[in-house]
């Protein structure tokens, strides 16, 4: 063969040591961890009754528009999903007769979902412009839509489909559930914690709310107990019988962790929420990303080399 | 370099030139449309699948058919192989406007376009974004392409006068050329690690999709798979460019030059297999190869692409044959095109029964500007010298 292979291999090899380096976890950046501060909120499924006063509430205190799943009924506001007009929904698990609450098997279960505040968010890591920021005083997801370019690269990334696009605007943005932080900011709760009759949906500091979730783990189903409404720490409270859980904090440690954590009678997976490693993406992504262009060492000396070479070269073929 | 290429002249309003125009004004009726009424209005993009064939094929598979610059490059200024030298012009041009177009595509697809020059905005940048590293660096490289094929213009511009337009070639460019002639070594090294970067990242964009993209793809190797499968994406193109441009032009085909190129897409294609196939096989994700879904089947396809181009242009004896080089370097064209849809689109699953096929908009704004690459081609190998003199064949 007239090309020397060994010849052409180091050449690539140069461009691939850049490359290969992904596979070693030497430089892996550290896992994300929440903050003392951290906010989210707890929604435990198996008090929810389905009664969506949250999902009217977030529409109301978001000021966004009515979403209708069918076009020849638009003005009643039915969205399937969380959509560009929709930042928080409550969703309904049925199998079978569906006859029993919190049940797998001929059962039926609710699910809210919206934007899980995630510890590592898959959206910031990938946002190019930081239109997407993890908010360092308390953990919340923030969109700044005059950063924004519209790529929908946080669309990829979040492993729970959260981020929204007015594909149908002339001017579209992003559109998620910032938990509600011009509430916050005046003091107030998030509109789907403040307005839920049940408690299902409380709000509070993760730490808080992860105890709160670790102790009701520990209720024996059929015992009646204080269950907190609106938010931990506040005057509001209920009393219920303990129906069974899962033994199962999901976003403790899923997907790197999140600041809204779930507690379900049924298994998550089933309620839509999607099996994640430990480890978030975004980890993965930035060890592999910055293990290559480290300090743009690898870089700038893969340049210096190729510029000797190169302008030898030419000087060669003059 | 001067006296390898010569403009091919003759008139350019040839049919095939009008049929790619009429495509291309189609196309840009289309874009309007989006422009005035929203992406939805011409796309099945969704948030379920917010990327389509605009990004994985106009930027991803786009950029990456546009490697022949890049191949040639590091063929011809990093291991000096000067006698490859006929074949960087035409190889360059198909980059430049291959990489022009896909960055000016990004436009058709990003929603709040009117802020794109965020992306090179400082305050903005997320560095931990395989996206800021994929943009900025295609914009750069975009630059740099039209800096090394500048001296193909200047040429044209002081030898070839009687193929241009008056106001060209009254302009006196070769104070330029003097400038251009001092500076060009480093815009082609420039011009090799730029593609290096980009080409691996635009893999690594995938990564962060974590388990929404099937573990048939979804691997660290992301990056090294796309890198080595667009260098040799780029030396497909351009023995297929070589190819089609000669037949098409009935020009004699540079045989010896082409074989002694398609030399190196053996090792490459091995490389690619070896490491794609124990990848796989070690992260014990091949079961997910024998399920009764598309993504399945396309995987086969994808692979199946791969060792037919291996097949065709291993032995000796058909490296020396133009059918199954042109053979060959289409098989590793299409391969390279459908393992950049299979990361992207078919092995993407977000879930929740969404699912995406493009739309007639879609594929017709994407027809458009391959089509308007291909006509700019023409006219500027009739105008500029680009293409290899015959005689020298």
């Amino acid at each position: 063969m007239e090309i020397k292979r060994r010849e052409f291999l180091k050449a690539a090899a140069a461009g691939g040591l850049l490359a290969a380096s992904s596979a070693h976890p030497a430089l892996a950046r550290d896992p994300k961890v929440r903050t003392k501060d951290a906010l989210g909120l707890l929604y435990d499924s198996t008090v929810c009754t389905g009664c969506k006063a949250c999902v009217s509430a977030c529409k109301e205190y978001n000021k966004m528009p009515q979403s209708s799943s069918s076009p020849e009924d638009p003005l009643w506001d039915n969205a399937l999903d969380t959509d560009s007009r929709t930042y928080n929904i409550i969703k309904l698990y049925k199998d079978g007769t569906g006859a029993a609450k919190d049940r797998e098997k001929d059962g039926h279960a609710y699910i809210k979902r919206q934007c899980m505040h995630c510890v590592d968010p898959a959206c910031v890591s990938a946002c190019p412009v930081s239109a997407l920021k993890k908010r360092p005083s308390d953990g919340v997801v923030i969109y700044d839509k005059g950063a924004c370019i519209g790529c929908r690269y946080c669309q990829v990334g979040c492993p729970f489909n959260i981020p929204k696009f007015e594909f149908e605007k002339t001017f579209p943005q992003v559109q998620k559930c910032q938990l509600c932080s011009h509430r916050l900011e005046k003091n107030e709760i998030p509109a789907c914690a403040e307005f839920c009759p049940t408690g299902a949906t409380v709000f509070g500091k993760v730490d808080d709310l992860m105890a709160e979730a670790k102790k009701r783990l520990q209720y024996k189903p059929g015992s009646s107990q204080v269950y907190p409404v609106e938010r931990l720490g506040g005057k509001a409270v209920a009393e219920r019988v303990v129906t069974p859980y899962l033994p199962k904090v999901y976003g403790e440690k899923d997907g790197g962790g999140t600041q809204v954590l779930y507690l379900a009678g049924v298994p998550f997976e089933k309620l839509g929420l999607p099996e994640l490693e430990e480890r978030s993406d975004a980890q993965r992504s930035e060890t592999i990303q910055h293990t290559i262009y480290k300090g743009m060492i690898a870089p700038i000396v893969l340049l210096g080399g190729l510029v000797y070479v190169v302008h030898k070269n030419t000087k060669d073929h003059k | 370099m001067s006296e390898e290429s010569k403009p091919l002249g003759g008139e350019f309003l040839t049919t095939p030139f009008k049929v790619l125009a009429g495509f291309t004004v189609f196309a840009g009726l289309l874009v309007l449309i989006r422009y005035v009424l929203g992406i939805g209005a011409v796309a099945n993009l969704s948030d379920g699948y917010p990327w389509g064939i605009w990004i994985a094929y106009d930027v991803v598979a786009g950029t990456a058919i546009a490697c022949g610059g890049y191949s040639m490059a590091i063929l011809v200024y990093v291991l000096n192989k000067g006698e490859y030298h006929p074949l960087v012009r035409p190889a360059l041009l198909a980059s430049m406007f291959g990489y022009t177009l896909a960055a000016a595509s990004i436009f058709v697809d990003i929603g709040r376009y009117w802020q794109g020059y965020n992306m090179f905005l400082p305050w903005y940048a997320n560095v931990n974004s395989v996206m800021l590293e994929v943009a900025v660096c295609i914009a750069t490289y975009v630059m740099v392409l039209w800096i090394e094929f500048a001296p193909a213009f200047f040429e044209g511009m002081q030898k070839h006068k009687q193929h241009l337009p008056a106001f060209l070639t009254k302009w006196d460019v070769s104070g330029l050329q003097k400038i251009w002639s001092k500076v060009l070594f480093f815009f082609i090294a420039f011009g090799v690690l730029l593609p290096t970067m980009h080409q691996s990242s635009l893999g690594s964009l995938m990564l962060i999709a974590g388990k929404k993209l099937s573990p048939l793809w979804q691997t660290g190797f992301l990056p090294l798979l796309f890198l080595i499968s667009a260098i040799t994406m780029g030396y497909a193109i351009v023995i297929f460019e070589s190819i089609f441009a000669s037949v098409g032009f009935k020009r004699p085909i540079e045989m010896p030059l082409l074989s002694k190129l398609s030399g190196v897409m053996p090792p490459l294609i091995g490389i690619y297999l070896v490491i794609r196939f124990a990848d796989v096989l070690i992260r014990g994700a091949i079961g997910a190869a024998f399920k009764l879904e598309v993504a399945s089947l396309m995987f086969w396809v994808e692979n199946a692409l791969h060792v037919a181009a291996l097949v065709y242009i291993a032995p000796a004896a058909n490296r020396t044959k133009p059918r199954p080089m042109f053979l060959a370097a289409f098989f590793m064209l299409v391969a390279g095109l459908v393992y950049r849809f299979n990361a992207f689109i078919v092995g993407f699953n977000p879930g929740d029964n969404w699912s995406y096929f493009p739309s007639f908009g879609e594929i017709m704004i994407t027809l458009g500007i391959i089509s308007f690459e291909i006509l700019a081609y023409l006219y500027i190998v009739k105008k500029f010298p680009v293409l290899p003199k015959a005689e020298h064949a």
